[in-house]
């Protein structure tokens, strides 16, 4: 019997608003600790929280985004439960009336398109961080963090393989930068993942026992345990156990999920309308305002790069499936001007790198005007194309100019035709078999001169005029 | 004349002539709260050092020729109102040691308005009570009769005002906390139309239902503290936009042709009848005058209480669940692991009323519940909001009771349902997030009798009028000098 | 309504309240009491009437995106004697 899987994933992603959602302290990362903190988000006695407009139109922005659509009428609610990162020992959340309400991603599958659905996207406040000391047995308390703005994005449960999990995740975080509504940057914890898991026989419509999946910080993690988790729960099947309803997280190090030490029993959160903070009507007028503001999207970015840039279907796709490096490449075609030569380096030498390297493209080491630059150099002949690739991987670990690395290392190209000849005439002497092959009709031995002269000149030869000049040589001999 | 005795009006006048300094007012006035206030116990905090300091720099800014309203005068605030620098408790164990980093608004205002803070007033604990007894600290009695009970929640503000130790306190209604103990003190107090005056540094109880007002000796003196601590504010999002000033002239206007609807649940068996007839009386005195008065009916009063002790337990519930004293407040020093620290904190630092609350207002929110009594209150809160919407069309303000009873003694109201029957005429007010002001209209047993105004929203104007023609009939009381 | 002792332990321990025997029973009779009193609700038909959770008819009230200064670190943690290096303490969490 096959099975498949049925998986959901919830996603928060941190707004990128200056201010916090109901007060106006800052939200910007780091920062010593409880050193962003006012009275409100630390939730003293007395206090109200005061809503921020922006967080409001980026929630929407990234409603739209996602084709959700936006509540007319909307409030917010307070969610209740005890925890030393919540001051107020209440989430400002919504419960009933969120924001955003069914929409969908589609994802490119090698079975063609398929469309993920999302139940809906609501706004609330983050809570503070925890930092644990194992042994002194006590916990730590920063809350910069409480009150940043969150989007909470649940998707139906329209997965069926951590492949598809994957692909939704990497196209929803592209989307949410994509409308700069969130940066995105799981290490620093403004996306964080949860998700559900439940196995069933292929065909079938009823649902397993869902299994929660928390405390997962990378998508390659959301991954792994998904995979895992899938085969732990078709074994538990086969072998007719039960699989309890559980929260489990991943242990890097075993590579299995483990079940996360139980709080308590299922919380009841309490859940009701918030009354300090009055109801959110949207008008027609304001979602086509905030729509208007969307920047480009992946899809729009991508046709714009097939059709007006000539770049083929799959290259474009690449490039813009990643926000950085999609802005990095438009930067590089705005200074320089063709776009094939530019998604040559992007495609081949930078995905290269950075594979390598392990480096994000929002953490590049080189700039646009630092590779166009270089590109210049093999215009103009001051480097080969070989060599450039060589200052490419340098310039890539050290983030020096282009200009800095060729005059260090010397690897100008040698275009000077009398230095050329020198070694040619030297290549010539040393090599007469192959001379006479070339004279007596053998034209590949040409090439062997040709890399003979390269050699020489440890690749900084100008290749097309060592061709012209041997070519040149060797005529004039064949002519004697 | 002793300096307390006069009416903020008249020390104003006073001070404007440089008749007397608002340091010798304020040092006059501290000496007598520390004499009296040891008899009456309505502050939980003097603070004669900051008050004088105050009291200095506002005659100095007067010689430079300033024109604050309320320039010198001591005013004494509700201790769950947040000052800054000062212990701000709750009269409770869980705020013992609780010094507010910020002000409250209507403190800002206060300060801004000239005004010269004396010190905070005692308390039913996190303001949950109708007599004051549920203060962790200590008794504030009756200015009218030791043996009697202030009311509550703030009958130390209420006390402080009836027995001449400031002309004016400020203090919170959330069911009936102000008007209660203006009533059984014998003091005129206001509570605003919801939104009318900001709650940020109010130590929330009942989110939709609190609003701070003001306790008084006369309408003038309530219109003043009104203008300066009134208005919209980007701190509290549920402040009604804008800002009225009232012109303490403009309440002498009469009430002639005012028309007002006698609700005939508020004068029902469960008020005293001597009670009633001092409200009738003062009625008749003001239909003479050119008013009109019609019995009329609210007829879904009889649920108010009910819908009042779920929203307000349910919301308090939420509010104090803050307290677990990692950040500030009681912390417990023996426990187990988390969970019990959170455990022994809060039930070391509430008291017995706060804890019961707590507990009715988390069952009612619980899953399985929410339907049939939140949700259920929310509901017929829009009931009894539209009972006073329709009567509105027809009166322009309503006459009651404010309580059915004068002041009741001490451990006299022991099973709490029978103490919550005390705001049975004042909750349905909250609800429906109108003004309504208590003044007091004669005595019964030689105690005060409060009679209740209430008005449309943002109608404090026409309650002022009401009431400046109230004590125009009845006089001022005054409690006897023991 | 009967409350029982179980629920009443459920909602102390929702409500993180300890509570010995006498106050467990003090509450089961007072919670009885109080929720057979506002029981009294359910005589209404409330099935057209919407609910009021705000009473003032207020909407859409927002403030700008404008960063205003934090409360210096000092007096955040003053109001607690548990603290270090910055951060306020509590006994160890178990995730």
């Amino acid at each position: 019997m096959e099975f498949e899987a049925v998986i959901g994933l919830e996603v928060h992603a941190e707004l990128r608003t200056k201010t916090k959602v109901f007060c106006g302290c800052t939200t910007e990362f780091g920062g010593q600790p409880n050193t962003h903190c006012c009275p409100v988000c630390l939730g003293l006695p007395g206090t109200l929280p005061v809503l921020n407009k922006s967080a409001v139109e980026y929630a929407i922005m990234a409603g739209l985004a996602l084709n959700c659509n936006i509540s007319k009428f909307s409030k917010m609610d307070r969610k209740n439960y005890f925890y030393p990162d919540l001051p107020k020992a209440y989430q400002i959340s919504q419960y009933d009336l969120p924001l955003c309400k069914e929409g969908y991603i589609e994802l490119e599958t090698d079975k063609g398109t398929k469309k993920i659905g999302i139940i809906r996207a609501h706004l609330e406040e983050d809570a503070g961080k925890l930092i644990h000391d194992e042994n002194a047995g006590t916990s730590f308390v920063d809350y910069n963090r409480t009150g940043v703005p969150l989007i909470e994005i649940v998707s139906y449960p329209d997965m069926r393989t951590p492949e598809e999990a994957r692909t939704y995740l990497t196209k929803l975080k592209s989307i949410l930068e994509y409308t700069e509504v969130s940066d995105c940057k799981m290490q620093e914890g403004s996306l964080r993942v949860d998700t559900n898991i439940s196995v069933r026989p292929k065909g079938s419509e009823e649902f397993g026992t869902k299994v929660e999946l928390k405390n997962l910080n990378s998508f390659r993690v959301v991954y792994k345990a998904l995979e895992y988790e899938f085969k732990r729960q078709v074994d538990a099947v086969k072998n007719n156990e039960k699989i309890m309803q559980e929260t489990r997280r991943w242990d890097e190090d075993k590579g299995i999920t483990v079940p996360m030490r139980s709080k308590e029993a299922a919380h009841d959160y309490r859940y009701f309308p918030e009354p300090d903070i009055v109801p959110i009507e949207v008008s027609d007028e304001w979602i086509e305002e905030i729509r208007k503001k969307i920047p480009e999207l992946p899809y729009q970015k991508k046709d714009r790069f097939i059709k007006e840039m000539g770049l083929p279907s799959y290259d474009a796709g690449v490039i813009t499936s990643d926000k950085a490096l999609s802005d990095f490449f438009e930067r590089c075609v705005e200074l320089y001007g063709n776009p094939k030569t530019m998604s040559n380096w992007v495609m081949g030498e930078l995905l290269r790198a950075m594979k390598e390297t392990d480096i994000d493209s929002e953490d590049l080491p080189i700039s646009p005007e630092q590779l166009v630059r270089l590109q210049n150099m093999v215009d103009n002949g001051k480097v080969s194309i070989s060599m450039g690739k060589k200052v490419f991987d340098s310039m890539f670990k050290t983030g020096d100019d282009p200009e800095v690395i060729v005059k260090e290392k010397g690897l100008s190209q040698i275009s000077d035709a009398d230095a050329l000849n020198e070694v040619i005439c030297k290549v010539i002497e040393n090599n007469s078999k192959s001379v006479s092959d070339y004279i007596g009709g053998k034209k590949k031995a040409m090439g062997f001169l040709v890399g003979q002269v390269m050699k020489e000149t440890k690749g900084k030869a100008n290749p097309q005029m060592v061709n012209e000049l041997m070519r040149q040589e060797l005529d004039k001999m064949q002519k004697n | 004349m002793e300096l307390y005795e006069y009416g903020m009006n008249e020390l104003i006048a006073m001070l404007k002539k440089g008749e007397i300094s608002s340091v010798m007012l304020t040092k006059s006035l501290i000496d007598h709260i520390e004499e009296k206030d040891k008899d009456i116990g309505a502050f939980l905090y003097i603070d004669r050092e900051g008050a004088l300091k105050a009291a200095d720099k506002a005659d100095k800014e007067r010689k430079e020729g300033s024109d604050k309203p309320l320039l010198g005068i001591p005013v004494a605030i509700k201790d769950n109102i947040c000052t800054k620098g000062t212990k701000t408790t709750c009269a409770s164990r869980m705020l013992e040691n609780f010094i507010p980093p910020y002000d409250a608004t209507v403190v800002e205002r206060l300060k801004e308005a000239g005004a010269v803070i004396v010190g905070k007033t005692n308390m039913d604990e996190f303001a949950m009570g109708s007599s004051t007894e549920n203060s962790a600290f200590k008794k504030t009695v009756n200015p009218w009769d030791y043996g009697k009970v202030p009311g509550g929640s703030s009958g130390g503000s209420a006390a402080s005002v009836a027995a001449y130790e400031v002309p004016a306190a400020l203090g919170s209604d959330t069911g009936g906390s102000i008007r209660q103990p203006a009533s059984f003190c014998g003091a005129v107090g206001l509570k605003p139309t919801y939104g009318r005056i900001s709650r940020y540094g109010l130590v929330a109880f009942a989110s939709s239902l609190d609003q701070i007002g003001t306790f008084g000796r006369n309408a003038q003196d309530i219109a003043l503290i009104m203008n300066a601590i009134s208005g919209h504010d980007d701190h509290d999002f549920t402040s009604a936009p804008g800002k009225e000033v009232y012109d303490p002239d403009d309440i002498k206007g009469g009430v002639r042709g005012l028309k007002i609807g006698l609700p005939k649940e508020y004068f029902g068996e469960g008020v005293n009848s001597e009670v009633k007839d001092s409200i009738y009386a003062a009625v008749k005195q003001l239909e003479e005058r050119g008013a009109e008065v019609e019995e009329m009916s609210l007829p879904y009063s009889e649920y108010a209480l009910a819908a009042y002790y779920i929203i307000s337990s349910a919301e308090a519930s939420s509010n104090l669940a803050r307290y677990d004293g990692i950040r500030y407040g009681h912390r417990a020093e023996k426990y187990e692991d988390l969970i019990d620290l959170y455990a022994c904190s809060r039930s070391e630092g509430f008291g017995k009323e706060v804890k019961r609350r707590i507990m009715l207002g988390t069952f009612v929110l619980s899953s399985g519940y929410y339907d049939a009594y939140y949700k259920k209150a929310l509901e017929v809160r829009t009931l009894i909001k539209n009972d006073f919407d329709k009567a509105f069309e027809k009166y322009d303000v309503l006459m009651s009771p404010t309580a059915p009873t004068t002041a009741f003694g001490f451990g006299e109201k022991s099973d709490p349902l029978e103490m919550y029957l005390a705001d049975i005429l004042t909750v349905p007010i909250n609800i429906a997030g109108l003004p309504s002001i208590s003044v007091p209209c004669g005595l019964a047993g030689g105690l005060p009798v409060g009679l209740q105004i209430i008005g449309r929203p943002f109608e404090e104007k026409t309650l002022l009028k009401g009431t400046y023609m109230i004590q125009e009939i009845t006089g001022k009381l005054r409690p006897e000098v023991r | 309504m009967d409350i029982d002792d179980k629920t009443v332990d459920y909602v102390a321990k929702l409500a993180r309240l300890n509570l010995d025997e006498q106050e467990v029973m003090d509450l089961r009779g007072d919670l009885s009491q109080i929720v057979g009193y506002v029981a009294k609700l359910r005589e209404l038909d409330t099935s057209n009437v919407a609910q009021t959770a705000h009473v003032l008819p207020l909407k859409n009230v927002f403030r700008e995106d404008m960063v205003k200064s934090s409360m210096n670190r000092k007096v955040v943690l003053a109001n607690t004697e548990h603290k270090q290096d910055g951060f306020f303490v509590v006994p160890k969490i178990f995730e």
